[in-house]
């Protein structure tokens, strides 16, 4: 099995190569990739939209739909991660308690009850995972500079690398950073679990709010220049404005997506106990 | 574009990916697999693909790393092959 | 042999990505356990996008960022001075598509974990044709 498939892989490998010899040869300002339609982005989008980030400014304004249409695949991914493995009801076999005056460990088997919120008894998981204290109390000290600077990088996005996808995936990694360090149930006290749902939801209904908006304005769906009748700023600057709305649903979505893949995948659905 | 970077880094990600089938340890598939992408990332800064560099960097190395190390957490860490 | 050197170094990037291409495919096809196949198909996917930035690169060209002038005095842009962006945009799709896809299917193996017990491809298919026997 593996002689056979080490074969068709080199032979893949040189149908491709053979077909290589077509291509442009590598850094060739005259390629046919580069002649088309990318030298009107290039030199049109400072005055067309007023945005000195291309990538930026083409991803949000010139290929929208294809955006828009990406932030749906990414919400589905999340809601088939949920789907797929979120059980409900399910009570644990059983559960560990420390006692954390004198540090016993009790071990509960069964549909026993402890009160969970009482001030003596503190539930640990089951493949008991040390929490360290260095790493609680520095991540703890890290967590909201990891937000502002996710922030950043969502609002600064038309002037240097970065937008909606970066800082809505830094934003998603800081909670995460909170569940591992600490414990899963209290990243699941921050943010609850219908909260990052409706957030998921969210992010879509504003970007396709804003095309919306757009028609409502008289323009063509997620043409940003029929903003500036309400905004009452030139039609420039109305298309910068709207590439920050947008980027904004963006990253509000990729946020709550990867909060609940990560929060699912770890706990394997129940949502009790994990990474 | 400096081509002695590319190549060299090129080279290191041809070696991390041989690595990544290879290893016999699940979790340490992951840990490479985070260091996979942070070579990628190098490379994609050196021709000159900024964005596509921060978001592999955000995204590979941080996040699809994690994703590995909670999925081998809940299964098996060993394997035969 | 001029020639050769010649098309050698043209085209030497795109031999690489190719090798890495074919790194991915083989441990999709010939591996047992299934992290690794995934492992295998993020490894494919990375290439592929790799394979297409490395379209958009041009000699000497500076990175597709413009200098913000001060106060509107735009200065004319030269489009053989930038990086073509066009590539960049559609990876980005493709970069955040393919961790989805990694969290689908991580949550598929968890649930596979959970019905057998193992993650080796040829173990489960025993177990599957023991379950339809059994059946019978």
């Amino acid at each position: 099995m593996k002689i056979f498939s080490l074969i068709i892989a080199v032979a893949v490998g040189c149908v491709l190569l053979y077909a290589t010899g077509d291509f442009p040869s590598w850094g060739d300002p005259a390629s046919p990739a580069s002649t088309h339609v990318s030298p009107h982005y290039l030199e049109k989008a400072l005055e067309e939209t007023s945005v000195p980030n291309i990538v930026t400014a083409v991803l949000a304004d010139y290929r929208g739909y294809d955006t828009m249409f990406e932030t749906t695949v990414i919400f589905a991914a999340g809601a088939a991660c949920v789907i797929l493995l979120r059980l409900f009801g399910i009570r644990p076999k059983e559960r560990y308690y420390r006692h954390l005056l004198t540090g016993v460990t009790i071990h509960v088997i069964g549909d026993r009850k402890i009160p969970e919120d009482s001030g003596t008894f503190e539930r640990i998981d089951n493949l008991w995972v040390p929490h360290d204290m260095i790493i609680r109390s520095i991540c703890r000290f890290l967590i909201p500079f990891l937000q502002l600077f996710a922030l950043y990088v969502i609002a600064h996005g038309h002037h240097s690398p970065g937008g909606g996808f970066q800082g809505g995936v830094i934003l998603g990694a800081s909670v995460i950073l909170m569940a591992i360090s600490m414990n899963l149930r209290t990243s699941l006290e921050r943010i609850r679990e219908k909260t990052v749902a409706l957030l998921a939801a969210l992010g879509i209904l504003i970007y396709s709010g804003t095309g919306a908006l757009c028609i409502l304005l008289g323009g063509n769906y997620l043409d940003y220049s029929a903003l500036a009748r309400i905004l009452l700023v030139s039609p420039v600057e109305a298309r910068s404005l709207g590439i920050l709305a947008v980027e904004i649903g963006v990253g509000v979505a990729v946020m709550a997506t990867m909060i609940a893949i990560y929060q699912n995948l770890a706990s394997s659905g129940r949502l009790d106990e994990g990474l | 574009m400096i081509w002695q970077l590319d190549l060299i880094i090129l080279t290191l990600v041809i070696l991390c990916a041989i690595a990544v089938i290879s290893v016999r340890d699940l979790l340490g598939c992951a840990i490479l697999f985070g260091a996979y992408s942070f070579l990628l990332c190098l490379l994609w800064a050196v021709m000159g693909a900024v964005d596509v560099a921060f978001t592999e960097a955000s995204v590979g190395a941080g996040v699809s790393a994690v994703f590995f190390v909670a999925a081998v957490f809940r299964t098996t860490r060993r394997t035969k092959d | 042999m001029q020639d050769l050197i010649r098309e050698i170094v043209a085209g030497y990037n795109y031999w690489l990505y190719i090798v890495l291409m074919m790194i991915g495919l083989y441990a999709m096809i010939a591996k047992g356990n299934l992290v690794k196949k995934i492992a295998g198909m993020n490894i494919f996917q990375t290439a592929i996008i790799l394979f297409y930035v490395s379209i958009g690169c041009k000699k000497g060209a500076t990175i597709p960022i413009l200098e913000h002038a001060p106060h509107g005095a735009h200065h004319a842009v030269r489009a053989a001075d930038y990086i073509n962006p066009l590539p960049h945009v559609l990876m980005l799709t493709a970069i955040v598509v393919s961790v989805s896809t990694l969290g689908v299917a991580l949550a598929l193996v968890i649930k596979v974990y959970q019905s057998y017990g193992t993650l080796e491809e040829s173990e489960i298919r025993e177990a599957m044709r023991e379950a339809k026997t059994a059946e019978e």
